[in-house]
């Protein structure tokens, strides 16, 4: 197996707070890993680190073999690494397609030009429409983001960044704000994503991470406590003390 | 009646569209007498297509739109008064020139900035450029304006009447052109990633926009369509006065293509034909007091029509029919 997201030694001190403490992590091709951690344990830090949100003040991220550290979001992005946000992060006054459109559109660079008719590309609608069903959501493409239920946003959410066709994909909470009888829908989805794609999960829920992940790392304090299977995982007594405790108690 | 460029949106242009050309053509055998009236909205529906342009697709707020009808006005006219340059195409072309390089330039510091910042940055090119204009009097006549333009012939065959018909036909024709290549625009890719700046500035850059370079292409390209608006009317007039790139013009212009409605290209067309319809009737009726009557038209269309007129209509037109079904 490879790598095809790494990070070495990354830190990130606001002042005298450290958010990121020494974060070694390493993520493999096709790698279903979860990383999970209390509230406050910089999770959202980290993936804004990844991403290139934020620039860190040492360590450097490698993707796909290739430093990124200095490399803006848009270079990321291009270079496959694409990112679902915790809150939903859409363009509300748009049909569905439409947006999936958007982010085909500019995949394929057929996004700048100025005079042709948009809807003249159909391979763009094609292939946004196509994502759609192969998420289910055909019955919904034309309806407006603001008039769509919250899942089913979600869900749009990953479809946006899949039409990126990304390498990489991080998931920040994509349950969240999902009511717990939806979740499954989230979670068909996210099984039926292809499985070259290392998928990296923020998540609450922890059904959620148990049923998905194969791997898991947990972050406290803005430094890894521990990485194993999910079983290694739940069976490790230094977990529940920071974090399964709280709630198995 | 919403023109949203989108991967979905069939670009054809529909019936409806048409009225407005229609009624241009109209108004001119109809109303011989309001023609002067009549170029001067078609210069001004142009500059409010102009501006719906990046605050209504774009998203860009600006205050400081005169600065390219304003530049775009003198340019004409200094190339005229100061150069002895009397081809009216020529004009246009140096308008669109000043003002294609004035957007680029002042867009891509200024556009790094966003909101309320944005906006007082526009409001400030614009007051600089009146500065510059009421000082540099050998070159503006200053306060004074700038009188002695000539106009040739339009291809050396239509003389500039004194009851301004070729002014209009010139007017409408240029309209013409500007509002095809601003619908083409709308409906293109690049329209379409407009309005995705507009919906969300942020997941524009995470889905791998290139934002910044597309709001400064919009910024120019609204720029060059001030800037013919302004030529337009040095054309007509043959002169220039300071008020051009004044802030009352800038406000003056959102406030017509508010009252017509955002973001639909039409909006740009009502809002300046109710605007200076209103604005002359009240004048002639209250010399006094017509700001007042058109004051409160603004404060009912922002409490009870955040859409404008045309938003309006779209909703009578959504009762209609739900009654009907």
């Amino acid at each position: 197996m490879s790598a095809v997201l790494q990070t070495r030694g990354l830190c990130k001190r606001f002042g005298a707070l450290t958010v990121a403490d020494n974060i070694d992590f390493t993520l493999e091709a096709g790698a279903r890993h979860a990383l999970i951690g209390p509230n406050g344990a910089g999770k959202t830090t980290f993936v804004n680190l990844l991403t290139g949100r934020l620039a860190p003040s040492s360590g450097s991220v490698v993707l796909g073999g290739e430093d990124v550290t200095r490399l803006s979001q848009q270079d990321r992005i291009r270079r496959g690494l694409g990112r679902t946000f915790q809150i939903n992060s859409l363009f509300r006054g748009l049909s569905v397609v439409d947006n999936v459109s958007l982010a085909v559109a500019e995949r394929r660079g057929v996004s700048g030009r100025l005079f042709r008719p948009a809807s003249q590309l159909s391979e763009v609608r094609d292939e946004a429409m196509e994502l759609l069903r192969s998420l289910g959501m055909a019955d919904d493409a034309q309806v407006i983001i603001a008039n769509l239920a919250y899942g089913k946003q979600r869900l749009v959410e990953i479809a946006i960044t899949l039409a990126m066709k990304p390498r990489v994909l991080l998931l920040d909470e994509p349950a969240a704000g999902v009511p717990s009888i939806e979740t499954h829908r989230i979670l068909d989805v996210l099984d039926s994503l292809p499985v070259q794609i290392g998928i990296l999960i923020i998540e609450h829920d922890m059904d959620l991470v148990f049923r998905f992940a194969k791997r898991i790392t947990i972050l406290v304090n803005g430094a890894t406590l521990l990485e194993g299977t999910p079983e290694e995982i739940a069976a490790d007594p230094r977990v529940r003390e920071v974090y399964l405790g709280e709630r198995h108690e | 009646m919403r023109h949203n460029g989108s991967y979905s949106a069939s670009p054809r242009i529909g019936l409806l569209e048409w009225t407005p050309w229609i009624i241009g053509i109209a108004a001119f055998f109809l109303l011989p007498e309001y023609l002067s009236l009549g170029a001067r909205i078609l210069i001004f529906i142009l500059y409010a297509l102009s501006l719906d342009l990046v605050v209504g697709y774009a998203g860009i707020v600006t205050l400081g739109h005169s600065a390219f009808f304003g530049l775009g006005a003198y340019a004409a006219g200094i190339l005229s008064a100061r150069f002895g340059v009397a081809d009216p195409a020529l004009q246009l072309l140096a308008a669109m020139a000043a003002c294609a390089l004035m957007g680029l330039a002042t867009g891509a510091v200024i556009l790094r900035t966003r909101g309320l910042t944005l906006l007082m940055l526009t409001l400030a090119i614009a007051s600089i450029l009146l500065e510059v204009a009421n000082k540099a009097t050998s070159v503006t006549g200053g306060a004074d304006g700038l009188s002695g333009i000539v106009v040739a012939p339009i291809l050396g065959l239509f003389r500039f009447d004194l009851f301004g018909k070729t002014a209009y036909w010139l007017c409408l024709a240029v309209l013409f052109v500007g509002w095809w290549i601003t619908r083409r625009l709308i409906y293109s890719p690049f329209g379409a990633s407009l309005v995705g700046i507009r919906e969300n500035h942020v997941r524009m850059v995470a889905i791998g926009s290139p934002v910044s370079r597309r709001l400064l292409t919009a910024y120019t390209m609204s720029a060059v369509l001030a800037g013919v608006a302004g030529a337009l009317l040095t054309q007509t007039n043959q002169f220039v006065g300071l008020n051009v790139l004044s802030f009352e013009s800038s406000g003056e212009l959102l406030v017509m293509l508010i009252l017509g409605g955002v973001g639909r290209i039409y909006g740009a067309f009502v809002g300046p034909v109710v605007y200076m319809i209103a604005q002359d009737m009240l004048a002639k009726q209250f010399p006094e007091y017509w700001s007042l009557g058109i004051g409160l038209l603004l404060v009912i269309i922002v409490l009870f029509a955040r859409d404008g007129i045309l938003g309006i209509i779209d909703r009578l037109v959504a009762l209609v029919r739900k009654e009907a079904r």
